[in-house]
């Protein structure tokens, strides 16, 4: 009995890597993992965070295995004679402590080149877009036919923000009223709006396609539904479709087909 | 029936007779049971409000959990709250179920119950003294909580409700009332409260330190405290030198708030086209004050955690703790580190890039002391003679735990990463399993510990191991695949995130992760009843049912005021199990020397 209930219990313990692993094994399978990405920067990040699963798989691995196998192997229903005697070992402790500290100071050197990339080196060039979070949208405004934003002819618009493939692209935060959070899951893009603060966001997207743009810092009651969609186009249809907005924005009579959809709501 | 500050030998003379005085009923019971100054009434007033206050936070959680997984639907109990909207939980009130959940568990649980319930019932047993060094000042810090449970209990019938600007309580959601309904009286309640938490901690912390540093018996030095006492004593100095900047924070806060100055805010702020305020502040001065505390705040509930585990591991292993002093150097590293990390919660806030990379480094580095008590835990278990009751199987699951919440920790670390998975379920995931996983397994194990000699009976082993199964299976069922959610992209704190094309296919398994929560959470009765049950009719424990070396072991199940009935001198440290050439399988501090065992603990070293 004593014997069974160890068991019992070993395997629990034991169920925790097995259980673990196979979690992040199959998540993929369910589309339940990274999302798509299309940045330039995107891979550098993806393959740190790889990097760091594999390391710490392999430590988890590693260590819940060896407290299963003592939680087995040291059931005092299968140990003869008393327990051994022993307070700790020099040479263990130097080794497992100098060897996870380089391991840790490896990483942090590493990584240091992809966090300058995003978030240090700025391109030098006039911001695409000025993005002004707001309870509860994202307002966007496009310098105009000028080509410099904050003067009379900018295009204003809100959620539907535009950008060129494979151009380096700058937005200028802002925030209103509240901290919000500008998040491009699929450009792996993630800064914080701050009221009182312009701070800078850079990216180059590399494929064309539509995505989220989500909050992610707790703005308010709205927080959940400050929606906006990033289009990546081709510089052609990105000249097209600001042509067509700034177009719709000057006009003094609603166009036709505006009519029609607001007599349709 | 003093409060006794005075050396145990004087009790019990037979030549004194104890002063004839008038029976004054209701005043004795109020000083015995309800102003107590005895460290063992304190620490068991704020087990029990701390358990009370975790059912709350828990039921919380699970109103959380729910609307995370049927967003807008027709919720159970809560929902007759909810008329006007067909029992739907309305999206500010979903705000304020996070926030609160959080606010509850950190302030009124588990920061009380490590250093309010635990530390105070232990210090005194366990250093072999007769109380606290300051006795009223203990039973103030226990009093002083009762306002902040005022504050928040009385902050969710407020106009408005109870705070919701996150636990976090950034500005200026939380500083300017036109933001957000709960941003009037709620937010101001929770600032309140937690000064009077504030206070009852810092209460507390200096005389923890005092007693530690100026209490201990005869020969107890402080190489042969145990790793319980270490914890404690070093969670007091991070308490003492970082609360005071937390106070301080709260007071500007509550100053902007409610005299109109700008420390948080800046110019020009308009909200909900209201022009907000004076300004010329800054939102990010609060999270870095906000922080510097609250990241030390994280090892203070979690230090005194591992300090118990160590304990408990040995006494159920029959085994010398591995490496006693690289565990206390870890545990004051952890603490030391802890201090210069706190910009890792605000790596995506739009402060000075270049902190990305010291932050990033130094939190790093926290992660090496925490590796080597895992080693030294598992050290602790090779060799050993493992007994599995429930405070053992507790003991263990904090390791396996903490394993898992302590290498997640370095996927944040990360900063480039940090990108994609801040304010992301992972987490959520990660601090979930080190609080709850780690530290509320180490509660529990503390409690099925130290019950008897809390209330002279042992706890019912079966219906424990009940408990603990479940717990176990349910908590993993719940949290582990927050980090899976969190590789998509999950954001934290949305009351409904599946109107996003990222995030559309993920209900499923949010409703499975709260079916596990609903289960985790009402297997907890099992609990409460053995706990219930066992203090009045559970088997009479002796002194030491456990076998266990530490000074505690000596005095009566429950001691009595005075704790000691003779004065503990100490001779050993807290770890000699299994002593070769003795024949009892362990040596308790108190053992008066032995040759044999001398010989071998110097030929062990």
């Amino acid at each position: 009995m004593s014997r069974l209930s160890g068991i019992f219990w070993s395997l629990l313990f034991l169920a925790v890597p097995v259980l673990g692993v196979a979690t992040f094994a199959v998540a993929p399978a369910y589309d339940i993992w990274l999302p798509k990405d299309v940045s330039e920067h995107g891979p550098a990040i993806d393959g740190l965070f790889m990097f760091i699963l594999v390391l710490t798989g392999v430590v988890f691995i590693v260590t819940e295995m060896l407290l299963f196998w003592f939680i087995w192997k040291y059931d005092a229903s299968q140990v003869k004679g008393p327990a051994t005697y022993i307070h700790g070992s020099h040479v263990l402790e130097v080794v497992w402590t100098i060897i996870p500290a380089a391991t840790l100071l490896f990483l942090a050197i590493y990584q240091m080149n992809t966090w300058a990339d995003v978030k240090m080196r700025r391109p030098a060039m006039a911001p695409t877009v000025e993005v002004v979070a707001r309870q509860f949208e994202w307002r966007l405004r496009y310098p105009g036919r000028d080509g410099v934003l904050g003067t009379r002819d900018d295009l204003f618009l809100t959620n539907d923000l535009h950008v060129p493939v494979d151009e380096d692209v700058l937005i200028q935060l802002k925030s209103m009223d509240v901290l919000h959070s500008f998040f491009l899951p699929n450009l792996r893009i993630k800064q914080d709006a701050v009221p009182g603060m312009k701070i800078p966001v850079w990216f180059k997207a590399k494929e064309t396609g539509q995505f989220d743009i989500v909050c992610a810092e707790l703005c308010g009651w709205g927080h959940y539904k400050m929606k906006g969609r990033i289009t990546v186009e081709s510089r052609a249809d990105f000249d097209r479709w600001l042509e067509e907005t700034y177009a719709r924005q000057e006009a003094t009579q609603p166009a036709p087909e505006d009519v029609a959809a607001s007599a349709a709501e | 029936m003093s409060t006794a500050t005075t050396s145990s030998l004087s009790h019990g003379t037979a030549t004194s007779l104890p002063p004839a005085r008038k029976p004054r009923p209701v005043a004795e019971f109020l000083s015995t049971y309800v102003f107590s100054k005895d460290h063992k009434v304190i620490g068991l007033q704020f087990l029990f409000s701390t358990l009370l206050w975790f059912l709350i936070g828990g039921l919380l959680a699970l109103a959380v959990r729910w609307q995370v997984a049927w967003p807008w639907s027709d919720v159970p109990v809560l929902g007759k709250l909810f008329a006007q909207q067909g029992g739907q939980m309305a999206p500010e009130f979903y705000t304020m179920l996070f926030t609160m959940h959080a606010s509850v568990m950190i302030f009124l649980v588990i920061i009380p119950i490590l250093a309010g319930a635990f530390g105070n019932f232990l210090i005194p047993l366990m250093i072999g003294a007769d109380d606290m060094a300051f006795p009223t000042l203990n039973m103030l810090s226990y009093w002083f909580m009762w306002p902040a449970f005022a504050c928040f209990g009385a902050s969710f019938f407020v106009e408005g409700g109870a705070a919701s600007g996150g636990w976090t309580s950034y500005p200026t959601l939380s500083t300017n009332p036109a933001s957000s309904p709960s941003s009037g009286m709620g937010q101001t309640l929770w600032l309140l409260g937690l000064t009077f938490v504030g206070v009852s901690s810092m209460l507390g912390s200096v005389n923890y330190m005092t007693t530690i540093i100026l209490m201990r018996a005869p020969g107890m030095t402080m190489f042969r405290l145990p790793m319980t006492i270490w914890g404690m004593f070093i969670t007091a100095i991070l308490q003492a030198f970082a609360l005071p900047v937390l106070t301080a924070a709260g007071f500007m806060q509550l100053a902007d708030r409610m005299f109109g100055t700008g420390f948080f805010s800046p110019e020009g702020n308009v909200v909900n086209n209201a022009i907000a305020g004076a300004g010329g502040g800054q939102p990010l001065l609060w999270q870095h004050l906000f922080w510097f505390y609250s990241h030390p705040a994280v090892y203070i509930m979690i230090l005194p955690a591992m300090g118990m585990v160590s304990d408990i591991l040995t006494v159920f292993a029959r085994k010398p703790l591995f490496g006693y002093r690289p565990m206390v150097y870890s545990v004051a590293g952890i603490a030391g580190l802890g201090f210069i990390v706190w910009g890792h919660h605000m790596f995506m806030s739009g402060m000075n890039p270049a902190l990305g990379i010291t932050f990033m480094v130094s939190t790093m580095m926290i992660a090496l002391p925490s590796a080597v008590k895992t080693f030294n835990w598992l050290g602790t278990l090779w060799g050993g003679k493992i007994e599995f009751t429930t405070s053992m199987l507790f003991a263990l699951s904090f390791v396996s735990m903490f394993i898992i919440g302590g290498l997640s920790g370095i996927f944040m670390a990360a900063t480039p990463v940090d990108i994609f998975i801040h304010d992301t379920y992972f987490i959520v995931a990660h601090f979930h399993y080190v609080l709850f996983a780690g530290t509320a397994m180490g509660v529990w194990a503390a409690i099925y510990f130290w019950f008897p000699k809390m209330f002279g009976r042992t706890m019912n082993e079966f219906w424990g191991k009940a408990h603990f199964f479940l717990t176990f299976i349910f908590l993993n069922g719940t949290f582990f695949t927050m980090h899976i959610l969190g590789a998509v992209g999950f954001p934290r704190r949305l009351a409904d995130a599946y109107h996003y094309e990222t995030f559309h296919h993920l209900q499923p398994l949010n409703a499975f992760m709260t079916w596990c929560a609903i289960g985790m959470v009402s297997c907890q009765i099992i609990f409460a009843i053995n706990f219930f049950w066992s203090m009045f009719f559970g088997p009479v424990a002796g002194r030491n049912p456990w076998n266990a070396n530490t000074l505690e072991w000596t005095a009566p199940s429950p001691p009595g005021h005075g704790n000691f009935d003779f004065q503990p001198v100490v001779y050993r440290g807290p770890y000699e199990y299994s002593v070769p050439g003795v024949e009892k399988d362990h040596l308790m501090q108190t053992d008066p020397p032995n040759a044999a065992a001398a010989a071998a603990a110097a030929a062990s070293h």
